[in-house]
């Protein structure tokens, strides 16, 4: 393996017949990522359940419950390397009860598979998978029409797929878009090029995924610094030494850059950036460093570093696109705690300003209750300040999540507008 | 391509390193589970990393089922004093005289199962409200589905199908008295990516993951150690094999490959080549299809 391969995280969504599993046992069988004592396992479980050949869906099989209904029930992460990259699959549920476990799954994904049955076209799922992809701020999203073996591999029912697509997709914020005609359960177009569409000129799946552009998918620009923890080692070798620990979530520091800490603002210089492998120049998203400043300044966790040129909002009142993933509907004007980077606050739901219907993409300014899998816009008041960026701008600095102190649940997921 | 990326061990590292930090921020007192394996020494090895300069602020927990290979408990004792950490040990064979376990009858019983009591015990006898693991998603189906941070009740039992979400790299730690998380930083690596890094990072492993001579018997499909706790079957016989481990557990179900693979070098090429799962050499798993699934929603690593 090169060792300048990067990482690359996706998620894939379909709904329950789209055939999801397969393509996910496709991409990990026909990169070889499937290993002997797996594969007698699932012939075996083929066998036992009368299926003709080896079923690849069951590769992605996981909890009992899941096997013995025949569905998924929670998030699944998948890992397979080629020569190019290594990657992790966030298998996610298709059905609509499970809404919250795509958000999870999209939330760290730097692309997404949308798995469309070719004989069906763009369903609703396909338009509020297609939706979440867009709200969580998936750089590159990957159609995959599925099943092209059932209609004949016909390039019009391909392009029927397309224009149906478009036509809704021109509504949603989504950078990249692609289409791939696949056969799952065949392997067209997967990993190895079909011979049975010609008429297509992309490259198959495992290549498009192999070669997506993402070294630019972090934000280079706007440096911050979460404050994770204060590390003062006090041993002989390092009497004085006071490093902040964090990562550096998006942006570049060097040393002798000036800098600003928030919410206090005091400013400083950047004295050195530590590691256990030695001291650095600079560091870059999305490194874990130490830091020392110049001045001594009183810095804790939920403190952050910026440049005192490129700040972050200051806010107590917040316009967030918020996801509610508890079976608890919120109550109205109830409390919550807030995270956000490594900074916790109380919070309070001021106002839902409306509701969205995944569905139609209509927003409802009178259905304002909060119940799983709603996706609303509302105002949070903090008790105190947070530092936040446009979760358009930063997925890290832009997103957020509410615990429900009377169960210690996380009940939302928020993404600041 | 940009000079600001990060390759992928990289990427990892920094993941692990992040996670690390949260959970010393985010808990009282977490402990790393160490069992002497490659995957808790990859742990420990990021944990100094992570608070450095530093010392690890954790002690190491290690549940000793007293069916260990001498060589792993040494090297246990040498890190400690290395790195100048606390040491806790949860012993299985305390839990026996207590009468807390009984031990499995049989050909093929094992302390495996055992050590989840003793485990629950020492958590709660030490206060601990969260345990690093070296756990990874790719280990095993039902491990697949874990959180980093992931929460188990007051009977330290999991519950697979109830889980907290778990979105971006917020997570939450918060727990009520009696219960306790356990974290697992090295959630997205593989076991290459683990090999990959131990020979990256130069890190020192027990002398069982290297090819050895040794004494073993032919079971299940790989060869046994012979020890003090082995009962042979009238049809099995004790012969001298070049082997390794690929994982390392109990001396009594840990089953070693054969190979030639005498450097780290060499183990990664083989690593790199293998067809099988590197539990697949492990009895405890093969009992059933959801062995790990059930040990773990008991309360188990």
């Amino acid at each position: 393996m090169i060792d300048n391969n990067q990482l690359l995280r996706f998620t894939t969504a379909g709904s329950v017949d789209d055939g999801k599993s397969t393509l996910i046992g496709r991409l990990l069988y026909d990169s070889k990522s499937i290993f002997e004592d797996q594969l007698a396992a699932i012939e075996n479980t083929s066998k036992k359940r009368g299926h003709e050949g080896v079923d690849l869906a069951l590769f992605t099989d996981g909890l009992r419950d899941e096997r013995e209904q025949g569905i998924t029930i929670d998030v699944a992460y998948r890992y397979f390397t080629t020569p190019k990259r290594k990657f992790i699959i966030a298998d996610t549920p298709g059905h609509i009860q499970y809404t919250r476990n795509m958000v999870t799954g999209a939330s760290t994904a730097n692309a997404a598979i949308i798995l469309v049955d070719a004989r069906h076209g763009v369903i609703e799922q396909t338009k509020r998978h297609s939706f979440i992809a867009s709200l969580l701020q998936i750089p590159h999203v990957i159609v995959c029409v599925n099943k092209m073996d059932l209609v004949d591999y016909s390039e019009e029912a391909f392009n029927r797929v397309i224009n149906q697509f478009e036509e809704f997709s021109s509504k949603l914020l989504v950078r990249d878009i692609r289409f791939i005609p696949i056969s799952a359960l065949e392997g067209d177009n997967v990993v190895n090029r079909s011979e049975h569409m010609n008429w297509y000129q992309g490259a198959p799946l495992l290549h498009t995924l192999e070669t997506l552009h993402i070294s630019s998918d972090i934000n280079k620009v706007d440096a911050r610094f979460p404050v994770q923890t204060v590390l003062r080692p006090q041993n002989d070798s390092h009497r004085d030494y006071r490093g902040y620990a964090g990562r550096l979530e998006s942006g570049v520091l060097r040393v002798g850059d000036e800098i600003t800490v928030m919410p206090s603002g005091f400013t400083s210089k950047i004295k050195s950036i530590d590691t256990f492998d030695g001291t650095l120049e600079e560091a870059f998203a999305p490194m874990s460093v130490s830091i020392t400043l110049e001045d001594d300044i009183d810095i804790s966790r939920g403190d952050m570093i910026v440049r005192t040129k490129n700040k972050p909002e200051v806010v107590q009142d917040i316009e967030v696109m918020l996801c509610w993933l508890h079976n608890n509907s919120a109550k109205p004007r109830a409390k919550y705690t807030i995270r956000h980077t490594s900074n916790e606050q109380k919070a309070m739901i001021k106002d839902v300003v409306y509701k969205i219907d995944i569905n139609t993409l209509e927003r409802n300014t009178n259905d304002t209750e909060l119940n799983m899998n709603d996706i609303c816009k509302v105002t949070l008041r903090t008790t105190k300040p947070l530092m936040v960026d446009s979760y358009r701008e930063n997925r890290t600095t832009g997103s957020i999540i509410l615990i429900d102190d009377a169960t210690n649940e996380t009940v939302a997921a928020g993404m600041v507008v | 391509m940009s000079r600001y990326y990060l390759n992928y061990l990289d990427e990892l590292e920094s993941e692990a390193i992040f996670v690390l930090r949260e959970v010393w921020a985010q808990f009282q007192h977490p402990v790393i589970l160490f069992s002497g394996g490659k995957d808790s020494i990859v742990v420990t090895h990021l944990a100094r990393k992570a608070f450095y300069p530093s010392k690890i602020p954790f002690a190491l927990m290690h549940v000793d089922t007293g069916h260990n290979f001498p060589e792993t408990i040494k090297f246990r004792d040498d890190l400690i004093k290395e790195l100048g950490l606390n040491l806790i040990v949860g012993s299985v064979q305390e839990s026996i005289d207590a009468g807390r376990v009984a031990e499995e009858k049989g050909k093929s019983a094992t302390r495996n199962a055992l050590q989840t009591t003793t485990l629950l015990d020492a958590i709660e006898k030490h206060k601990i409200d969260c345990a690093i693991g070296g756990g990874r998603r790719d280990e095993e189906k039902a491990r697949a589905k874990e959180r980093f941070f992931s929460h188990r009740d007051d009977f330290g039992q999991w519950d697979p199908k109830n889980q907290r979400p778990e979105l971006w790299n917020l997570f939450n730690g918060k727990y009520f008295e009696g219960e306790h998380f356990r974290a697992f930083p090295i959630s997205n690596w593989t076991e290459m990516d683990v090999w990959n890094y131990i020979k990256r990072e130069n890190i020192a492993i027990p002398s069982l993951y290297f090819a050895h001579e040794r004494e073993v018997v032919w079971r299940q499909d790989s060869w046994i150690p012979n020890s003090e706790f082995l009962r042979l079957e009238a049809h099995e016989e004790v012969i001298v094999k070049k082997i390794r481990f690929r994982t390392l557990g109990d001396i009594t179900i840990t089953g070693g490959i054969e190979s030639d693979a005498d450097t780290l070098e060499k183990i990664v090429n083989e690593v790199s080549g293998m067809r099988q799962t590197e539990r697949g050499n492990r009895s405890d798993d093969k009992r059933s299809e959801s062995a790990m699934e059930d040990r773990k929603r008991q309360g188990y690593f």
